[in-house]
């Protein structure tokens, strides 16, 4: 009688395991197939599809008693085309590249003190961290405005102290650009480098020096390898909005800023033109998908039971 | 070797009256040990005794609060741990685990600037030493504990140290494989030569490896000897309860003579053959070892004491209230009138119980006058 309750029971139980494992994995799957892959889809057939004057065609038309697929390629041929697109692709990526280094630079000692700072001090300076998130952030990116103008607060307050005589340009600047994003951003690169750093084996470090590597050799031997991971997803984080970022370009990098997210709003909201608009959108999510698919999977070898 | 020889009037590693404080706490308190060039010293004590910060303080990750540390006739304590000769073996091991096994043990060579070709041979000579040269390129989590441990002992040894520390070397093995592993590490460790002070809380691993055992508590070594001196002769109370199993009875001394010593606790007299620095009506503790003691169904007869003077004394009588059966031995736990429990053990040369006691028997434990140990302290 035994044998064959068992059996009953451990197929209840893989039945109960695998329909439990496929809501958990199927709804948060099925939510992401609505609210992102769908709509994508829809962006990228209007990037296919031809304007008429105040709106666009469908791609399928009947025509002569036939259902027509009338595709037009013409967006992503005059992407390659126009100098303007390029260079706008060009420099969202390195206003990105430069705000994710940047970031990196200011996050890692950040993160790496709050890691090694006594366990009971931690969650205070997390908190500090996001402190920012609690306001506005347009009215934060507002504020650097009323710092940096050349009548504003630093530029004032240097005058009157007599460092400087005449009022430094900072607004509209490049600076004042990846400034503004470095602020925006240097929280999602310290809290994953955070909790990477937290959880490393000090130990480790004793062994190293034990060994005879400095501590500067050490940090550079094993922290950082170990920390790999950590710089990745905060990278990550900072790199992929940065590229499409458009208030912060708007507000702080004055109307020269050529950036892709500008360029967008252009094409969607000034000429209109609906189709160009998403075939830019289409080109900006594969330029960001593509080495982050690489990194994800470089990732994932690399780490493949490492974690041991 | 021929080193040890020469220097033998200055011991290889001094520790002088070293004390480390954490706020008001004396993790260390006046410790002073001579070890010897090529031994194997343990440090043994329960968590929290001082011995890991006595090690971390060799190491260098602790400064003493005050003291000396020579190795060699050098003071070590202002220097850095990577600056020290010394290398240590991790409790859990501290394996970098983005390496593999062959950088894992290069890794010390590499921070010497160790030209290349010398590197390569040195950490092949390791790995063959420890039987992992197969596994060189593997990562740590590749392996079995036992390998990860011999992988640690490599990366320690690499450098060629002058004195190599272990911290728990295997308490992160099963049973089984500990004491296979034990004697691997001595032997590894004897044919390199290498001075070794361990710290452990594993008496038997204290016991097999070392060539001498520190017993510590509370900050302080209680005691300093030889695995052997350690057991048949421990000083104190905390010694002799710490390692192995004991019987302590707390007695007055009635009779002190040169050669022997009668001392009268509420369970039964006790004939010691041995004159103990004390004095009448002193209160001592007898420690009498279950090893040491017989059991029998009937009172011992006075052919089988080991004097007669010894007839009356040394034997108590009780109820075999629980017994421990382990294949090779059987422990029996023999409640008195004085509701005392005494431990017996019975080694099983018969294969068929002859004792035949069991639960519920009155039984008779006897032992030797020569076995007892009196501590005065």
């Amino acid at each position: 009688m035994a044998a064959p309750a068992l059996t009953a029971t451990t197929r209840r139980a893989s039945i109960h395991g695998s329909w439990g494992r496929a809501a958990v994995i199927g709804v948060p799957m099925a939510f992401l197939l609505v609210v992102f892959l769908l709509p994508f889809l829809v962006v990228f057939k209007i990037s296919l599809s031809e304007m008429d004057t105040v709106f666009f065609k469908d791609i399928l038309v009947w025509k002569d008693d036939a259902l027509v697929l009338a595709l037009k390629f013409g967006n992503y041929l005059s992407l390659t085309q126009d100098t303007l697109y390029f260079n706008a692709y060009l420099s969202s990526l390195q206003v990105a590249a430069t705000t994710t280094l940047i970031c990196l630079a200011i996050a890692y000692p950040f993160a790496y003190f709050m890691a090694r700072s006594p366990a009971d001090r931690r969650p205070a300076l997390l908190m500090l961290v996001m402190l920012p998130f609690w306001t506005s952030f347009l009215l934060r990116v507002y504020a650097w405005k009323m710092l940096l103008a050349d009548a504003g607060v630093l530029n004032n307050a240097a005058i009157a102290l007599g460092l400087i005589a005449e009022p430094v340009k900072m607004m509209n600047t490049p600076f004042s650009l990846v400034l503004g994003m470095v602020y925006t951003y240097v929280p999602f690169m310290i809290l994953p480098l955070y909790a990477n750093l937290v959880k490393m084996d000090l130990r480790l470090l004793e062994a190293a020096l034990d060994l005879g590597a400095t501590p500067w050799q050490a940090f550079w031997r094993i922290t950082v390898p170990l920390s790999k991971s950590g710089i990745i997803a905060g990278s990550m984080l900072v790199f992929i909005p940065c590229v499409g970022e458009f208030v912060i370009p708007e507000l702080l990098g004055g109307p020269e800023t050529l950036m892709i997210g500008h360029v967008l709003w252009d094409e969607f909201f000034s000429n209109n033109d609906w189709p160009m608009a998403a075939s830019v959108a289409v080109v900006m999510v594969g330029l960001i998908i593509i080495p982050l698919a690489l990194f994800n999977k470089y990732q994932a070898e690399s780490t493949a039971g490492a974690r041991a | 070797m021929s080193s040890a020889a020469a220097t033998v009037s200055v011991p290889f590693l001094q520790i002088k009256r070293v004390v480390k404080q954490f706020d008001d706490v004396f993790a260390v308190d006046e410790v002073s040990l001579d070890i010897a060039q090529g031994e194997i010293f343990a440090l043994l004590g329960s968590s929290g005794c001082g011995k890991s910060t006595l090690l971390r303080m060799l190491a260098g990750f602790e400064t003493p609060t005050s003291g000396q540390i020579l190795l060699a006739g050098q003071d070590i304590v202002g220097m850095a741990p990577y600056e020290r000769p010394i290398n240590m073996m991790f409790q859990s091991y501290a394996l970098f685990p983005h390496l593999t096994v062959w950088d894992n043990v290069a890794f010390g060579l590499r921070r010497d600037g160790m030209p290349k070709p010398q590197i390569e041979e040195r950490v092949n000579q390791m790995l063959e030493l420890v039987q992992l040269k197969p596994y060189a390129k593997r990562k740590p989590h590749q392996l079995s504990g036992g390998q990860q441990q011999r992988v640690a002992l490599a990366r320690s040894l690499a450098k060629r140290p002058k004195l190599l520390l272990l911290d728990e070397p295997l308490g992160a093995l099963d049973a089984k494989l500990r004491e296979r592993t034990q004697l691997e590490l001595v032997g590894i460790i004897e044919q390199v030569g290498v001075t070794c002070v361990m710290v452990t809380h594993d008496q038997e691993e204290a016991m097999t490896m070392a060539t001498r055992i520190g017993v510590m508590s509370e900050g302080k070594i209680l005691q300093v000897g030889q695995p052997a001196d350690i057991y048949e002769t421990p000083n104190c109370l905390f010694v002799a309860d710490f390692i192995g199993s004991v019987n302590i009875f707390k007695g007055t001394v009635e009779v002190d003579e040169p050669d022997h010593v009668v001392i009268r606790s509420p369970e039964c007299g006790h004939y010691v053959s041995h004159g103990i620095t004390g004095t009448a009506e002193m209160q001592v503790s007898i420690a009498v070892r279950p090893e040491k003691m017989s059991i029998q169904s009937t009172p011992p007869e006075d052919a089988q004491r080991e004097s007669p003077a010894q007839v009356g004394f040394n034997v108590v009588q009780g109820v075999i209230e629980d017994l421990a059966y382990l294949g090779n031995l059987t422990t029996y736990h023999v409640r008195l009138a004085t509701g005392m429990v005494v431990k017996v053990t019975h080694t099983n040369a018969a294969r068929h119980g002859a004792s035949g006691m069991t639960w519920g028997d009155a039984v008779y434990a006897w032992w030797c006058g020569s076995d007892v140990v009196v501590l005065t302290q």
